[in-house]
């Protein structure tokens, strides 16, 4: 499925979205814009305090305030759910324990907002309040009263959720052929999505039958997990994704705020919305985990990697969410950036008293990539190397296999790393006092290689509908601003010869659309996109077989005598479109066509292979230019150069503006975003308070689009979402070296924590700002993986053989 | 969302009968202009009154009279935005201008008035907050409680003086004109404030701000320079406001205070001796930003770590006096 013959049309040209118009004309319609008939306003009491037992609900004084319609707490819906199978720990409503400030306790529905939120405040809740767990250290030892999660949820000791370890190749002996061996530890904070919009639904329940319109990443899994705790059949459940007001991995779980609405509906007949506050949406959260890292590579005097040991401890919050997908993914990719002969990958999940972490832009990525880029830099400044051509000799090559089994295919390093150390004059670069440049790079997947509930099933599905009226295409893929409804239109309109305008859409409606997972792991324009190129064809073949027959070319029409009829500017050969879709009709009856597409296997023998594998893997390069005032410490960055290899952009605009929105994203968590906690609470759940960047703090971003044409991915496309947010963040605190000569080894980069370095300089002490030791755990016994052929990049059945053999 | 409670909004014929409907109602009434202050604290329920004095709508508060050479007299309702683009006044009072330009956001500037600025409400981040969020940490004593949260020891309030344009209209020595139910009265802007963050306000709660006199300018320099996290949006976290007046390169006399950094707008008169009669060099600018920071008393309840805030105490000031120096 890779590129086609001949030339493209439609792909790779800078085409408005198909949705522009609806979005800056406020023609689209978000949830919170719904205002049905009759319908209900839920508000959520959530807990007031970090952990606590739950003694007593007293809902009875709200229930008996006019207008009050339905009011629910923690025995109503008592069945729990998760995102993950393995975790399934959370409940719409609490009913024995709360976990964070934010965690939803009660729910009442009224007639109007200000009668539910009156509502709210007249329930009594008794608590008996615990010792809050806020930190990893704290998590990993025994708890003062009892563990967050019971033990026999968690199966662990402490505060501990997940823990892995696992050995890839002979990692002593890779230390042991080292010249130079070098250990750090470095610190990421936790941040937050902050989309715009803020999480909303709305829910009808008449005939048996529930309809839920929601802003969300996911449609099939909230559908899955409504199924489950309504205990309804999927069948009387439709999920519906409203426009999406933006996600950025803040709405790929299903949320409590869903569920409640749903049942609001069931019990009271009536029409029900919930809106969550903006504090609110900080404690739905599911953001970046704070993590911390102890890394030690060895390397030969040359300043080849001969073997790294990269340890992990992630602060996950009050629950699972995707949380024992996250402890990998800080590992993971490691070896899809790197050639790592030999890795040791060990990690820990804890459970805190914080409102629940999971999956952000380049979820679980960016952590590993700010610590092992940063290392890497010095221990290349040991060596007396340049970090550039330390990075350079280690990066993974295309179509290899890593040590722990990924199968890389194309890969553009490379070409990213040229393309902006040439731009950006990095090598020439001015070299004063306070000025600075910082340079990195990363990998990420386009879309994970296996579904998150097992099966075996494709992935993304479309189904194609012509007839004398147009085109149709259906998808349950949900567009959330990244374009996928654009890029599904972009691909039938360039395989049957029209316009993205000539091709209707209808995506992410449980009742009409086949299945696609959802819009998280970069996965859409390479699943969705492959399945939307196979079902075009189908229906370009029936098209041009109709045509065909009229021409009295007849029958079984060989390859090339089809070739020969062309479908482009709404023709397909002699006919017009629609007069080719009048022939196809009456020679086949009713059109459709599907196509679907399900990665192959792709991961190793070995349990936990399943978190990491993509059909491939897209690439960047970064340089970013800094003045660090030594004074103040302010840090302003000047100038961003970025290169990304997208394997072949469909749309070169969408690319730039994924690739320029993870920028942005990754400046605000280099410089100031923060999801920092006092007192137990979330310090400021507000717009005003957490700071993010605004339009006058992000510098001028010069993108570089790189295609190395992927063999796998829909005209060679691979992923531009998510990966292009990772190198930017090491970069900064590169650059911030490069400028001081200071090592902040902790993000967000404050100028507070560079005059902390600065001043330790002048003490003598070591010039960096950053936490001192990664704490004392017993990981166990690692999992002993042997390593692949780096050369073997059989896939599927072909592989699994070679497992048995 | 969160939504504002039910509210009666009246509409007075003058600031003298607006004061009038404040006075009567006492505690239950505020009066709004702008609002970009009032409608969030009323949503977070951070005020409570059941009626709000609409002052919006008087036109006799939007205008700026007078001159360079005579001074100003600026209307309470005048926005923040008009105020910083008015030619008149940028070249008189560059500093007060740029202030008053460095307030929020543009939006924000479209709305919110002059008047507005110099009375807004002190903050603190564990007072700026929702009603759900202060009721889990524990209210405080700015409203509903009865400790000071980030100082549990403290018998007052900590709450920031977070106006930008205070500082420079002190330091220009500006009045403010106030209308109550009686008639009106003049004060200077540095008696408009007292250094509590709770009743941080001298003026009766319904007495009416209805303009600000800034005097001649008289080659007078001014300036003012605002530290934040971002380029917009943001309250400072320190501040300074500089007018000085410069002879033959001496400094005749100067005056700087400090935004952000106290529960009043925080005047730093050692400075000021400290510079009068004094050559403008590096030396002295630097030794008047050290004497100018010793005042401030940042507190762990905005944005940033506090001891990094005191410490670009010195920084602003040394900016802001080389800034209104250099200015014709």
């Amino acid at each position: 499925m890779s590129a086609r013959r001949g030339e493209l049309r439609v792909i790779g040209q800078p085409l408005q979205k198909v949705d522009a118009a609806a979005r800056v004309t406020g023609v689209a319609v978000y949830a919170d814009d719904l205002n049905l008939p009759r319908m209900l306003h839920c508000r959520i009491l959530r807990s007031p305090h970090p952990h606590a037992r739950i003694l007593s609900v007293d809902a009875s004084a709200a229930r008996r305030i006019p207008g009050v319609k339905a009011v629910l707490t923690g025995h109503d819906l008592p069945i729990r759910f998760g995102i993950l199978p393995v975790s399934q720990d959370e409940r719409a409503l609490e009913a024995e324990k709360v976990r964070y400030v934010g965690d939803p306790v009660a729910a009442v529905a009224a007639v109007d907002e200000e009668i539910a939120a009156a509502a709210l405040d007249a329930i009594r809740v008794e608590y008996e309040v615990l010792e809050p767990v806020m930190s990893i250290e704290e998590a990993l030892r025994e708890p003062a009263h009892e563990p967050i999660h019971d033990r026999a949820y968690t199966r662990r000791p402490f505060n501990v959720h997940r823990q892995l370890s696992y050995d890839f190749g002979d990692v002593e002996a890779g230390f042991a052929r080292a010249d130079h061996v070098r250990e750090d530890v470095f610190f990421y904070q936790g941040n937050t999505h902050l989309p715009m919009e803020q999480h909303s639904a709305v829910a009808t329940y008449i005939d048996g039958r529930l309809t839920l319109w929601t802003s969300t990443q996911v449609v099939h899994y909230v559908h899955r997990a409504l199924a489950k705790v309504l205990e309804l059949p999927l069948n009387r459940i439709r999920v519906i994704g409203a426009a999406h007001g933006g996600g950025f991995g803040g709405k790929t779980d299903p949320f409590a705020h869903e569920i409640i609405v749903s049942k609001m509906a069931m019990v009271s007949g009536r029409p029900v919305k919930c809106t969550l506050t903006r504090e609110e949406v900080f404690y739905a959260h599911r953001g970046r985990h704070p993590v911390l890292m102890w890394i030690k590579t060895g390397v030969t005097s040359e300043g080849r990697i001969t073997a790294m040991h990269y340890r992990s401890a992630l602060d996950g919050g009050a629950y699972g969410s995707y949380g024992a997908a996250s402890a990998f993914y800080t590992g993971t990719l490691q070896t899809t950036t790197y050639d790592i002969p030999a890795y040791r990958f060990d990690s820990v999940r804890v459970f805190t008293n914080k409102a629940p972490c999971g999956p952000k832009r380049g979820h679980g990525t960016p952590q590993g990539r700010f610590g092992v880029e940063l290392h890497l830099e010095k221990i290349a400044h040991d060596l007396g190397m340049d970090p550039v051509e330390l990075k350079q000799k280690n990066f993974v090559k295309p179509f290899t296999r890593a040590v722990n089994w990924l199968r890389v295919t194309s890969c553009g390093l490379e070409e990213c790393t040229q393309k902006v150390l040439d731009a950006a004059g990095y090598l020439g670069r001015e070299r004063r006092e306070g000025h600075g440049m910082g340079f990195a790079i990363s990998s990420y997947m386009s879309g994970a290689g296996t579904a998150i509930y097992w099966n075996d099933m494709a992935h993304s599905e479309v189904q194609l509908k012509v007839d004398r009226t147009g085109v149709t295409a259906y998808c349950g893929a949900m567009d959330i601003g990244q374009g996928s409804d654009s890029v599904l239109a972009f691909v039938v309109a360039e395989e049957l010869g029209l316009t993205p305008a000539d091709v209707r859409l209808v995506t992410a409606d449980t009742d009409t659309t086949p299945v696609d997972l959802g819009s998280y792991s970069s996965r859409v324009t390479f699943m969705a996109g492959n399945a939307a190129l196979e079902a075009a064809r189908k229906m370009r073949n029936l098209l041009v077989e109709a045509v065909a027959e009229k021409r009295g070319l007849g029958g079984d029409l060989p390859a090339d005598l089809r070739d020969t009829i062309e479908v482009r500017d709404g023709r397909i050969g002699d006919f017009s479109f629609e007069e080719a879709c009048v022939l196809a009709t009456a020679r086949f009856g009713a059109l459709s066509t599907t196509g679907s597409y399900r990665p192959p296997r792709i991961g190793g023998p070995f349990k936990g292979s399943g978190v990491g594998p993509s059909p491939a893997y897209s690439y960047s390069a970064c340089v970013v230019d800094v003045d660090a005032d030594a004074r103040s410490g302010l840090l302003t960055v000047n100038r961003v150069w970025i290169a990304h290899d997208v394997g072949r952009a469909i749309n070169p605009l969408l690319v730039v503006g994924q690739v320029e929105g993870s920028v942005y994203m990754g400046l605000g968590e280099a410089l100031m975003e923060e999801q920092s906690y006092r007192k137990g609470r979330h310090k400021w759940p507000s717009m005003l308070e957490y700071k993010s960047p605004t339009f006058l703090d992000t510098p001028e971003i010069e993108t570089f689009i790189i295609e190395t044409v992927d063999p796998e991915g829909p005209y060679g496309a691979k992923e531009a979402g998510q990966g292009p947010l990772l190198p930017v963040v090491p970069a900064v605190a590169a650059a911030v070296y490069d400028a001081l000569g200071i090592w902040v080894d902790e993000i967000p980069i404050t100028p507070e924590k560079i005059l902390r370095a600065l001043e330790a300089r002048q003490k003598g002490q070591q010039a960096r700002y950053g936490p001192k030791a990664f704490p004392a755990f017993d990981f166990g016994q690692p999992i002993r993986v042997e390593p692949p052929d780096p050369h073997d990049m059989r896939v599927g059945p072909e592989l699994e053989e070679a497992f048995r053999a | 969302m969160l939504r504002l409670p039910r509210l009666r909004y009246l509409r007075p014929a003058s600031p003298r009968e607006a004061s009038t409907a404040a006075a009567d109602l006492g505690g239950r009434a505020m009066l709004v202009a702008g609002g970009t202050d009032l409608y969030p604290k009323l949503k977070r329920r951070q005020f409570d009154p059941d009626t709000l004095v609409g002052l919006s709508h008087l036109g006799e508060l939007r205008v700026v009279r007078g001159d360079a050479c005579g001074g100003f007299e600026v209307g309470a309702l005048i926005t923040l935005s008009d105020a910083a683009a008015h030619e008149a006044l940028r070249a008189a009072h560059p500093g007060y201008a740029e202030a008053a330009g460095l307030v929020s956001s543009p939006p924000l500037r479209n709305v919110g008035t002059i008047g507005g600025n110099l009375c807004v409400d002190t903050r603190c981040n564990y007072y700026d907050m929702t009603y759900e969020w202060r009721k889990s940490i524990g209210f405080c004593m700015k409203k509903d409680g009865d400790i000071c949260l980030v100082a549990p020891s403290s018998p007052r309030c900590w709450a920031v003086s977070s106006s930008d344009t205070a500082p420079v209209a002190i330091a220009l020595g500006a009045t403010a004109l106030l209308t109550g139910p009686d008639g009106q009265r003049e004060l200077p802007v540095a008696a408009l404030y007292r250094d509590d963050g709770i009743e941080y306000l001298a003026k009766e709660p319904f007495e009416v701000l209805t303009a600000l006199r800034l005097p001649p300018s008289d080659g007078v320099r001014s300036a003012y320079v605002k530290l934040r996290r971002r380029g917009s949006i943001d309250f400072p976290i320190a501040g300074a406001g500089v007018a000085l007046r410069l002879e033959d390169g001496i400094v005749r006399w100067a005056r700087i205070v400090l935004s952000g950094v106290g529960s009043h707008p925080v005047e730093a008169k050692a400075a000021d001796e400290f510079l009068a009669g004094k050559g403008l060099t590096e030396e002295v600018t630097a030794e008047a930003a050290e004497v100018a920071a010793r005042p401030a008393k940042p507190l762990d309840n905005a944005d940033l770590a506090h001891f990094w805030r005191k410490r670009m105490v010195r920084v602003v000031v040394e900016q802001a006096i080389e800034k209104a120096a250099a200015r014709a």
